[in-house]
């Protein structure tokens, strides 16, 4: 299929209905609003339904809703918005639901801004909302990796019944890039044993809940939670790495700041630095393990975000204390440069010596 | 000033109020803001008649992001989520705000007026200060819904589009006193 030039979030939207999402419940909020305004003209045309709700809580059980009868379904919002939404995620992760949500994060804390920042990473991977649940996190740094990953999304939700986030930014929804819609199936998943579509020649009927009032019925079901968690550890974990053999230092970014970062390795090179990236896609399972191949042959490892240092947490687990972990980010909207993670790279090395 | 997070200003409102209740307390809220997001906390504060001024700028629309469909856009007006004009079938009908928050019990004076010319605007000016002495003599909640225009997400020249509301709006949104103690007694 011919590659066709379009905007981060208009491509999502368009990515999910070749996924087989025919319904969209959303609310507006900058910088992911093309993405809704998108669904709104096309899932009419094609038979699908996009409902503009009175707020994102509004939305999220929308969502609930229509999960809870094993359809395919999207929402969407930025960080203000997505913060709202969290309830709604525990309930849906809780009663186990499929579903994408796609967060277009600005920065925070509060109303914050409408620039791109990373400032969310800890309310997605952490479980944002009360109780013990994951979704499963994807940061794609490109149009076409985010229009691959909102294709997969939607097999990974049916396939764990667990909702599934998108995690851009300003950056990434609002860039024109070219993209190509892969060719390929929609899975169709058999939902009947616990979807809401009547009772049809059932018996008992299927009901959609996350209430268990007896403790020791609510930790069993923890723990069967925990399992499929285990299990998706175990199966989904997705990652890119770029120069790591041998390199002195080793840079750990996702998203946009991976492309940012890509450009700093030849600009290191030039002044004989050897510098490495690791690209978690999944954010959520991290890619720990992957830390262990270069632990021994690296200096130290520099974490590069948009944010004040969230996912630094995360390195400091997987490098466990081996070699040093430093942290370079920017926030509020600040993008970093390539000078200023070059020049950063260089202090760590400064203090390595 | 205290900034509220969308449509939660009534809330914040009444905190304000509540720890000092001599200080005088009103909100500036969007359509989207009181009619959509914060429909909950506007009912609410109204019922509790908490001593405050609210003024309601109702332009159809949701400007600050860019144009989308409104809790008070018009049937079949066209906005960048309702591309084919608002399908009160699949997107629900407008909210009168006015006519709504004046069958609660609550409310001390609640008016709707227009600033789309300059009868309207000093018709506007009279039921602004009175919804603040309404707050000053203790008389409770009141709310001015001013019919405004947007002209940048209408699509519009500044001129048509106070035409547009004069033909559109007004009908859908009559001006008028809808709720005021001081007339019930
Ligand atoms: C929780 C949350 N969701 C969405 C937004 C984005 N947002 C900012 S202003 C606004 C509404 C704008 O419309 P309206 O209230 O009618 O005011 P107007 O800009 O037209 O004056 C929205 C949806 C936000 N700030 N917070």
């Amino acid at each position: 299929m011919a590659r066709k030039l379009m905007k981060g979030n208009e491509a999502i939207g368009e990515a999910a209905i070749k996924a087989g999402c025919h319904l969209f419940f959303g609310y507006p909020i900058t910088p992911q609003n093309e993405l809704p305004e998108y669904m709104s003209k096309r899932l009419p045309e094609i038979g699908g339904t996009f409902v503009q709700a009175e707020s994102e809580v509004a939305a999220i059980n929308m969502v609930y809703g229509a999960a809870g009868t094993g359809s395919r379904v999207m929402t969407s919002s930025s960080s203000p918005g997505i913060s709202l939404k969290q309830e709604g995620i525990s309930y849906i992760a809780g009663s186990e639901l499929p579903c994408v949500i796609v967060n277009i994060v600005r920065g925070g804390p509060g109303l914050g801004g409408i620039q791109p920042a990373q400032s969310d990473y800890f309310q997605s991977t952490k479980g944002g909302g009360h109780g013990d649940y994951k979704l499963i996190v994807l940061a794609p740094s490109t149009v076409q990796e985010m229009v691959d990953l909102v294709q997969e999304a939607f097999d990974l939700a049916d396939k764990y019944r667990n909702p599934v986030m998108i995690l851009g930014d300003g950056m990434l929804g609002q860039m024109m890039e070219p993209v190509e819609f892969k060719e390929r199936e929609i899975k169709k998943v058999d939902h009947s044993s616990w979807a809401t579509v009547g009772m049809g020649d059932r018996e008992k009927p299927n009901i959609v809940n996350s209430l268990y009032l007896d403790p020791q019925e609510l930790e069993d079901h923890n723990h069967k939670l925990q399992r499929k968690y285990d299990e998706i550890t175990a199966n989904e974990i997705r990652y890119e790495t770029y120069n790591c053999e041998n390199a002195e230092i080793i840079l750990i970014a996702y998203g946009t700041t991976a492309r940012i970062v890509q450009d700093v390795i030849p600009m290191a090179k030039e002044k004989g630095i050897k510098l490495g990236l690791i690209k978690p896609i999944t954010l959520w399972p991290f890619p720990y393990d992957v830390f262990n191949d270069y632990v021994d042959s690296t200096k130290a490892f520099l974490s590069v975000e948009m944010s004040m240092g969230q996912m630094v947490e995360d390195v400091k687990l997987a490098v466990n204390g081996k070699k040093p972990v430093h942290f370079y980010g920017r926030s509020g909207g600040m993008i970093p440069t390539p000078e200023g993670i070059l020049e950063n790279v260089i202090e760590v090395l400064g203090g390595l010596e | 000033m205290q900034e509220a997070a969308h449509g939660r200003a009534p809330a914040v409102a009444t905190g304000i109020k509540r720890a000092i209740p001599e200080s005088i307390v009103f909100t500036y809220q969007g359509d989207g803001d009181l009619a959509s997001i914060g429909t909950a906390e506007i009912i609410h504060a109204a019922a509790r008649n908490e001593n405050m001024t609210v003024i309601f700028v109702n332009n159809a629309i949701y400007g600050m992001t860019g144009g989308q469909m409104a809790p008070t856009t018009l049937p079949n007006q066209r906005t960048t989520t309702s591309p084919r004009g608002r399908d009160v079938s699949s997107a629900g009908n407008p909210l009168k705000m006015a006519e709504m928050l004046a069958t609660i019990d609550g409310p001390a004076y609640i008016e709707r007026t227009t600033v789309h010319n300059i009868k309207g605007i000093s018709r506007t000016k009279k039921a602004i200060q009175k919804a603040f002495q309404n707050q000053v003599d203790k008389k409770g909640f009141s709310l001015v819904e001013i019919l405004s225009t947007c002209p940048t997400n209408w699509g519009m020249t500044p001129v048509e589009s106070l035409s547009w509301l004069e033909d559109n709006m007004m009908e859908y949104f009559p001006l008028g006193v809808y709720k005021d103690i001081e007339e019930e007694k």
